[in-house]
């Protein structure tokens, strides 16, 4: 359980905390500005992330009675 | 009439022959034209939340910001991604509550929490006050969706008014079955389109995202990041923050949660729902497209961006599907915040000082009063000259206040009781409105502190007073009671 607490705020320090540092145009990355890159990317690794979460999680393993 | 105009007119049509389709042979109790019986399934679900999100706000609004703000726009992307976060694990909690206690309302869960109906009043109050703002923005695009489509023969308050009639009709036909049929439709044409835009557009005018934000970047240096005052990194962060507070705290979205059959539902929803969000990529390369190549749309009118853009490239046909693509996404949130706004007043309002009005004649309050509240939202809509986004997180400032108190209601030994949650909304409230009205910002109020704090939303103060003095007030009237 602890260990999905921990993954819920990945998403929060990968966006929100490394703003400061990855608030830059160059490089490039698949024709985005590296700022807007960064967050697209994040935005899928959340998907990613969330999706594990869901698998970890035991209240999932029960059916649809909860 | 021209081709555009009628294509999104048959759009209408189509949307209010499937509402009332939906509701044929069900006996339509509150809880039927409210909640939809409790009886929704994963994928409908998901689509009711997604249609809450993928308003006129995000196709119009979304490209309006990045044309006319740049880098910040891509808030809107963030703040949806982080609260399907805080989703996975506050939506089966709500859920789980009022299905156990039979919660209809939002106001119903402060009122069984607290158990105090002037709370649940205030609650639904707050919901009214901040869905206003949020059923302008729909209409408001709406208006600009169809006067531009017609090619400036229909004017906006003439779009905005038969905007606000279909509205209105529509949601007293179908109440949520409605919604969720035609955001099935929505969704999907939704997809195809802003996806189709967002890659199209950028290669027909530049041959490719790269050489299009090239082209921005050296026009417009420091456009595509953050810039170092205003709209800056602490801005985007506080701004974020508040938004994903906010997120869930909107009596309409509560009423998408307990329409869920199980509470697994939105964990399973959380997964894919930020890649949805993805979509809103390509609204904003749509408005970057749009910058040199329509130039000098100015405040309020960078909100036209997606749909000039669109005129100056496509024939009317396709501006037509554009446009009701468009129609749909104003109708499906606007039905919904139509029917929240007008349950809230009859049920958790009226009925709460009247306490003998029976259930049929609830709902026949309910009906009766879509329209007043449309009228009502026409007024602000023909008399304000906001943006989109700001119209929005005006909203958000204000239906954030009631964040605080659910929060705490959600932890096992509530320290908070009825006193510091009312408390605490209403001095939330009164700085929302001092600050709304006198354009205050942090910098103005706190000369003195350095630029990363001045640039902080100012909805961050009124969020923190509100914890504070709710805090506060609770342990008050603990102590003076154990005395």
């Amino acid at each position: 359980m602890k260990i999905i607490y921990v993954l819920s705020l990945v998403p929060f320090i990968g966006i929100l905390g490394f703003l400061p540092i990855v608030n830059r145009i160059e490089p490039y990355v698949l024709g985005m500005p590296f700022y807007m890159f960064w967050m697209a990317m994040w935005v899928v690794l959340t998907s990613v992330i969330l999706g594990i979460m869901y698998k970890l999680d035991p209240r999932n393993r029960e059916g649809e009675s909860e | 009439m021209n081709i555009a105009l009628l294509i999104i007119s048959g759009f209408l049509v189509l949307s209010i022959w499937l509402g009332i389709r939906s509701t044929k042979g069900k006996d339509m109790n509150l809880e039927q034209w409210t909640v939809g019986g409790r009886g929704f399934g994963a994928i409908f679900v998901f689509l009711l939340m997604a249609g809450e999100i993928y308003t006129t706000f995000s196709f119009l609004g979304g490209s309006g910001w990045a044309y006319g703000k740049g880098a910040p726009a891509l808030y809107v992307l963030i703040y949806i991604t982080l609260s399907y976060v805080v989703s996975y694990w506050l939506l089966p909690e709500i859920w789980a509550y009022a299905k156990k206690n039979s919660l209809m309302s939002q106001s119903d869960f402060f009122v069984s929490k607290y158990k105090s109906p002037m709370l649940g009043v205030l609650a639904a109050l707050v919901g009214v006050v901040s869905m206003i703002p949020v059923i302008v923005v729909q209409l408001k695009g709406l208006g600009i969706i169809v006067s531009e489509a017609s090619y400036g023969a229909i004017s906006i308050s003439t779009a905005v008014w038969m905007g606000a009639i279909s509205l209105t009709i529509y949601v007293m036909l179908s109440g949520i079955h409605g919604s969720a049929w035609i955001a099935v439709i929505k969704d999907i044409l939704m997809i195809v389109i802003i996806g189709f835009l967002g890659v199209y557009l950028p290669i027909h005018y530049y041959g490719g995202l790269q050489p299009m934000f090239e082209a921005i970047h050296a026009a417009k240096p420091g456009f595509l990041k953050l810039p170092e005052q205003g709209l800056s990194v602490s801005w985007f962060i506080s701004t974020v923050i508040l938004l994903v507070s906010g997120f869930y705290m909107w009596p309409q979205v509560f009423s998408a949660v307990y329409s869920a059959r199980s509470g697994k539902v939105f964990r399973k929803n959380a997964i894919i729902s930020p890649l949805y969000t993805l979509m809103l990529l390509f609204v904003f390369f749509v408005g970057f497209t749009a910058i040199l190549k329509v130039p000098g749309l100015e405040g309020a009118d960078a909100d036209l961006s997606l749909l000039r853009l669109s005129i100056e490239t496509f024939d009317p046909w396709f501006i037509g599907i554009i446009g009701g693509a468009g129609l749909l996404t104003a109708l499906v949130p606007g039905s919904m915040l139509l029917m929240s706004v007008a349950t809230l007043l009859s049920k958790n309002v009226y009925k709460e000082f009247i306490p003998t009005v029976s259930d049929q004649n609830v709902v026949r309050i309910a009906k009766s009063l879509v329209p007043v509240i449309a009228l009502i939202a026409v007024y602000f809509t023909l008399n304000g000259g906001e943006t989109l986004s700001a119209l929005i997180l005006m909203g958000y400032s204000l239906i954030t206040q009631l964040f605080p108190s659910l929060l705490f209601s959600l932890t096992k030994n509530n320290v908070i009781n009825k006193y510091g949650a009312i408390a605490g909304i209403i001095c939330g409230l009164a700085i929302v409105a001092y600050i709304t009205l006198s354009h205050a910002t942090i910098g103005t109020l706190f000369p003195s502190l350095p630029q990363a704090a001045k640039d902080l939303n100012v909805g961050i103060i009124a969020l923190s007073v509100n914890f504070l003095v709710m805090i506060t007030v609770s342990l008050m009237v603990r102590k003076f009671s154990v005395r």
